[in-house]
Order: C-alpha cells, then structure tokens, then sequence
C-alpha cells in the first residue's frame, strides 16, 4: 500500500547553461579594456573622494567650523606644559647689560615655544650696540636661554663732546660719562677713528716703547693718524705704511733719543725725507751753537 | 564577384590593423567543439632556438596566450543550424580565452568545415606589351582567368593562383621582373555556400567580434598537418572532424583541391549509441575510451560496462564485448574512408607523383585506424598532429587542434590570394580618381 503523503515532486534539474549571458559576456569584453579598467580603478575613486569632499567643503559654515576645530587643537597641543616657556636667563653679560637684553627680548612670559620669534628676539638683541653676538636656545624646563658675546672695549673714542667706547671693530660698545671711568684703555679722537679702529690698535702695538708718554690717538681728516705725545709732541704718520714709519721712528729715537729732545712735531708723511720741527728755544739754542747770530725772527 | 572580392580584402586589412594592435583571435567552429586561441604578436621574429621552434613556417613570430575550448552547440556536418546556441558556444569559448589571455580580443579569424566546398581549376593567359613582367600584368593575367559558373548562392572562398608559366617555362612562383612574351597563370578557387557563410559572418557579429578572415578548415588542417616536403611533393590531408570530414590536396605548397565529406565521428557516436541502445554521452565515452577498428581474440574477452539511467537493472548492468563495439565502430569508419578515397579518385590523386595521406582531426585517434586507412587509401599514410606553435596548451596539441593550429599560421602569413594583388586598372570603375592616379603611373 501506497502512502498518502505528499507525492516526492520529480522536478528535472535544468542543467546551467554554461554560456554566459549577453550582458555577462559584454561587461568581461569591457572590464578586459584597458581605458575602462584604468578609469574604473583611478578615475572613480578620486571622483568620488572630490565629490565627498567638494560636497562638504561647498558650504561656509561648515568650513568655517573645520578650521575653527584645526586651530582650537593646534593651540591645545602647543600650550600643553611641556611646550611653556616661563623663563628667560642671560648668560655672558653684565647685570646691567642683561637687564637691557631682557628688555629689549620684547618676550611677554609665560608663552608657548611655539610662538615664541627667536629670530626676531635675536636680531632684536643683536642691534643691542654692547652685544656682538646672541645665541637663543629653548632649554628643557621651560627656560629661554640667551647666551651673549658682549663686545669688549679696546679704545676710547672722542667726538663731539662724546666719549664712546668701541671694540677692536671699531663699533660703539657704549658711551662713557669721562675720560676717568676706563683710564686703561688708550684714547682715540678724530671724525672716522671708529672706521679705521683696526689700523689704530696696530699703531698702539707698535708704538709700545714709547706708550708711557703716548697721549693718544688723532684721525686727521680721516685719512691718516697723528701720535700725540706729553710735552705737546706730535708725530704724524703717513697715510701708507704708517706702522713701518712708527716703527723706523721708534728705531731712531732708540739709537738717537730723538722724542727725548726739545721737537714739537715728527712729520714722517714723506717716506724720503722725515722732518722734524724744533720748538723755539731749540732753534735758538741751534743756531747759536752754529755760530749764527740770532735774526730778527727770535719771537717766532 | 566583386562585391565578395571588396569583402575579402577589407578583411585584409582588419587582419593587418589586428596584426598591429597585436592581438587576434582564432575560431575554429566545429561539430563537436569549438575551440579559440588568442595570439600575440610581438613584432619580428624572435626566435628562441631553446624551445626548439624554428622560423619555417613563421609559428615563431605570434605566441598563443589564452586558450579554451568548448562543447559545440547548434552545429551540424560543420555548418550552423542553429544560430542561438552556436553564438552562445562562441560566447563561451571567447569569454574563457579572453579570461585566460586577461586582454580583449576584438578581431576573429575564423574556420569551418562544411559548406560543400567545391574546387575549380581556372586558367588564364595574356599577351605582355613590353616583355617585362609587371605587377599590372600579374593583375590582368589573374583577371583573365574565365570564372565558371559557380552556381547560385555560392561564393568565393579561397582562390590561390598556384602556378604561372611564361611562354614555355611553366612552375613559375613569381613571375614579376622575368622577360617572356604570354604570361599563363592556374589558380584554384575554392566556392562555398554562402548562406553558411552568412551565417558565421551574423553569429560572430552578434558575439561583438570583427571578422578579420575566414578559411576553410580542411585547407588549414592541412597547412599545420603536413610537414614542408609533403606539401612541396603533393599529399593530401584527410582532417576527420565531429561531422565532416575535410580533404585537401597540397601539391607544391598550394592547395590545389579541396573537398568534404559530410561524415565524421559524430556518426560513429551515434551509430553506437543506436546499436547498443545507449545515451549518446556514454556511446561517446565508450569510444574514445574503447573504441578501435580491429578485432582480436583478446577484444572478445574484455568486457565493457555500457551503463546507463534507465532505473531498469537488467537494462544498466548490461555488459558488451569490446569485439561488438569495434563491429559496431568499424562500417561507419570504413564508409567514411570509402567515401574519401572516391572523392581522392575523383580529384586524380592517382595521377600526383607523390601519394602520402596524412590522417588528422579528433576522429583519427581510433586506433588502427592508419591500418584501415592504408588498405583503402593506399600505403603512404600516416597519423599527423599539427605543427608546434608557442604557447600552446598541452592539452590543446592533440590532432583534434589541427585546424585550430592551421588557423594560427593562417594568420600569421597568408598565402596570397587573388584579392591580394592589384587590380588592373581598367577594371577600375569609370570616373574613379584611382583609376586616373594608375594611368598616370602606368604611363609615365
């Protein structure tokens, strides 16, 4: 006997067709060309990231806030402590010089490292006429070092009722309130003796024998120097050569005492022929000694 | 005629403008199955002594870079009769070369074997003006050549001029240059049914593909089956398909006959399939597996499984001697040979100074069948698989690829035909600015 159930439906498998479809075989046909391929694989990516993107940007506001988030982070991330400078120390200068830095760094501390223009603090500083060179460096710990090269004064500079000091640069270091203040550096006078301050310390250097009696130096219409010595002697050097003319006097006066004598003036300006200006009791004393009667020009 | 002759040379050129592009496709459209290789052409001959190819047959110069074959649909005695399943078997066998390649093929050269090719032998003559072979003289010599009357619906296939003979000098390859006073030429013109031919043209367009050329199977079969001096000395090529069988004769280096016989181991399936009351798949599978030509003792002993789905036990346990099948397998083989060696005697084979035969095609693997073949045929016969190309599958080198093979080197370097010289000039139409352009060149 035949069961009553559900009759087992003898449904004939239909066999897949394995011939692909029309649609199937032209969609392989295009993938398989290497234009559609490239732009399917580059051209509709980027395309779709600059619509998202183009999409988004497209209204102000949204913009507005975008930026408005980067900076919010940007100044979070940079007044984090670790990046706050609260102080600044000078190294190298004297109190007084470092109280003029600090002031003129022009820094408003505590502020970020990241704000902070040590460029401009440096070219700041550095137009500072006491400071030859600065060096800026943010240390660990929050501190602004300031490491100066002060200039060190080799001359005093008379002008103009000034007295300056300057470097062997010959630029201003800073100005003296007398002569008194720094008596153990030599004196330099004369409109453009700070230009030509380099050839004047050679001139000291070889003027060494006779530096007791040196009074100082004088720039002559900027162009050449005179010594001037105690008892108003006056040597005067020529524009060229002025050491080696210095140094051949110094010679002279060792051999002959020359500056010991009673001169008023050693021009050595003329290479050949030095000459020296007698003052007027030597001239007397000269021509008598020649046997010459003293003229009428005794009151020269 | 010149419609078709417009046709054939605009599928010159799309052959050259593939060549270019690099990429073509071959489709051979068979009986039992269609099969595609892609080729690649990398320019001029690289050869690669390595590999044991050589340049004679210019195989060197492509390289076969996707391959698939397919069960044939919708085909019959090699002709399409029916559209659908034969464009989706081509849609198959493309898509799945296409996928192996990974390139998109766009040009398709294409082969079949039935149409009921007829050859004609032509001849024409003509008086040369100046006793210099030209290149117009070649032209007008070929279009002298009287066109028989091919028969309705029929076109052009194949028309190779195989000989020039000038004045008394005959088995000329090329005339151009040489001093004589008539030019001769024999060609060959292969014809077919051209609604066939319609109907691979429609089927390849409907699969978006371009026909860069057409050939006949048997032809191709031959170019890839037959060594050189078989085809210098006269062979014939006996290319055995699902359901035609393909003749070629080949005598120096040209086709000089082609014919077919609308048989082939398809009807060997079937006849197997009616004897023994079996589904075509498993009478299929029985053949390839057990098939043979000749009997022996030892053949009654073993003993072959037919099987079957019926659900009756007593019908799928049945059990065949193997001496049954071969006598099932054997009349149908040895009609088929029969009705080749009659068209071979029709075509005077007899009379070609060489006489080899060279079995190709899926259905020449039976084997023994080159001793069946030599008792009817004659003795000069032997089993050829198709050339080597590079690139190529193993499992695409089998003889059943003859064709398939021959089609590669079809691409590669086609012999020329009628429509690859120049027309005469005045054949030209009237009022055509050519036709002005040739009369100045030939006259100045």
């Amino acid at each position: 006997m035949q069961s009553l159930g559900p009759q087992r439906v003898y449904q004939r498998q239909l066999r897949r067709d394995p011939a692909p479809s029309r649609w199937q075989y032209r969609m392989q046909r295009l993938w398989l060309t290497p234009l559609f391929r490239t732009l399917f694989r580059v051209g509709l990516p980027v395309l779709v990231a600059g619509g998202v993107v183009g999409i988004y940007v497209a209204d102000g506001a949204r913009r507005a806030a975008f930026v408005q988030g980067y900076e919010d982070i940007k100044e979070k991330f940079q007044n984090r402590p670790e990046f706050m400078v609260g102080l600044i120390s000078v190294e190298g200068a004297s109190p007084e010089l470092a109280e003029a830095v600090r002031a003129k760094a022009g820094l408003t501390l505590p502020a970020s490292s990241f704000k902070l223009d040590l460029d401009l603090a440096r070219q700041r500083i550095e137009n500072l006429d006491a400071v030859a060179s600065a060096e800026l460096r943010v240390r660990p710990g929050g501190v602004l070092q300031i490491m100066i090269t002060e200039r060190v004064p080799v001359m005093v500079w008379r002008i103009d009722d000034r007295i300056e000091m300057l470097d062997e640069t010959g630029h201003r270091v800073a100005s003296l309130e007398s002569r008194g203040d720094r008596a153990d550096l030599p004196l330099v006078a004369g409109e453009g003796a700070d230009r030509a301050a380099g050839e004047a310390l050679e001139v000291l250097a070889a003027a060494q024998p006779i530096l007791p009696r040196l009074r100082g130096l004088v720039r002559i219409g900027d162009r050449r120097w005179d010594l001037v010595l105690d008892r108003d002697q006056k040597i005067m050097l020529p524009e060229h050569n002025a050491v080696a003319a210095l140094e051949r006097l110094i010679a002279l006066d060792r051999a002959e005492d020359v500056l010991a004598r009673d001169l008023l003036t050693v021009d050595l300006r003329n290479e050949e022929r030095p000459v020296l200006r007698l003052a007027q009791g030597a001239m007397t004393e000269r021509r008598k000694a020649m046997g010459m009667e003293p003229s009428g020009s005794s009151d020269l | 005629m010149t419609d078709l002759y417009q046709s054939q040379r605009a599928m010159r050129n799309m052959r050259r403008a593939a060549m270019q592009r690099g990429v073509i496709a071959i489709l051979d459209v068979g009986t039992s199955k269609i099969a595609c290789l892609i080729l690649r052409f990398d320019g001029p001959e690289k050869l690669r002594e390595v590999d044991g190819v050589g340049p004679m047959a210019g195989q060197s110069q492509f390289r076969v870079i996707g391959a698939a074959t397919t069960r044939s649909r919708g085909v019959r005695f090699g002709e399409i009769s029916q559209m659908n399943e034969t464009e989706r078997a081509v849609r198959t066998a493309v898509q799945a070369a296409q996928k192996m390649a990974n390139v998109r093929v766009d040009h398709v050269i294409a082969c079949f074997s039935g149409a009921e090719p007829r050859s004609y032998g032509l001849a024409g003559e003509w008086e040369l003006q100046d006793s210099v072979v030209t290149e117009q003289d070649v032209a007008r010599v070929l279009a002298s050549c009287d066109v028989p009357d091919i028969g309705p619906g029929r076109e052009v296939l194949h028309a190779h001029p195989v000989n020039f003979a000038l004045d008394h000098r005959t088995g000329l390859a090329d005339p151009r240059g040489q001093i004589g006073n008539r030019l001769a030429c024999d060609m060959h013109l292969l014809s077919v049914d051209g609604a066939v031919v319609q109907n691979l043209l429609y089927c390849i367009k409907r699969c978006d593909l371009e026909l860069a050329g057409i050939a006949s199977s048997a032809y191709v079969s031959g170019k890839s089956s037959l060594v050189e001096d078989e085809q210098e000395l006269g062979a014939a090529c006996i290319d055995m398909g699902g359901g035609s069988t393909g003749i070629s004769i080949f005598m120096k280096k040209h086709m000089i006959y082609a014919d077919t016989v609308r048989m082939g181991g398809d009807h060997v399936t079937s006849d197997i399939s009616k004897g023994l009351q079996i589904p075509l798949s498993m009478a299929e599978k029985i053949k390839t597996k057990h098939g043979g030509v000749y009997a022996t003792s030892m053949d009654d002993r073993e003993m072959i499984e037919t099987g079957g789905e019926s659900g009756d036990w007593e019908k799928d346990r049945r059990q065949i001697s193997r001496t049954e099948l071969i006598g099932i397998m054997r009349p149908r083989v040895e009609e088929i040979l029969e009705e080749v060696r009659i068209r071979l005697d029709g075509a005077g084979f007899d009379s070609l100074p060489s006489q080899s035969i060279v079995l190709t095609g899926g259905a020449s693997q039976i084997p023994g069948l080159d001793g069946l073949a030599a008792r009817i045929l004659g003795p000069q016969v032997r089993l050829g698989r198709p050339l080597r190309v590079q690139g190529l599958p193993q499992a695409a080198t089998g003889a059943a690829f003859a064709s398939a093979v021959g089609l590669c080197l079809f691409a590669a370097h086609p012999q020329d035909e009628w429509w690859d010289f120049e027309i005469p000039s005045e054949r030209y139409p009237a009022r055509s600015i050519k036709r002005a352009f040739r009369w100045f060149k030939d006259n100045w």
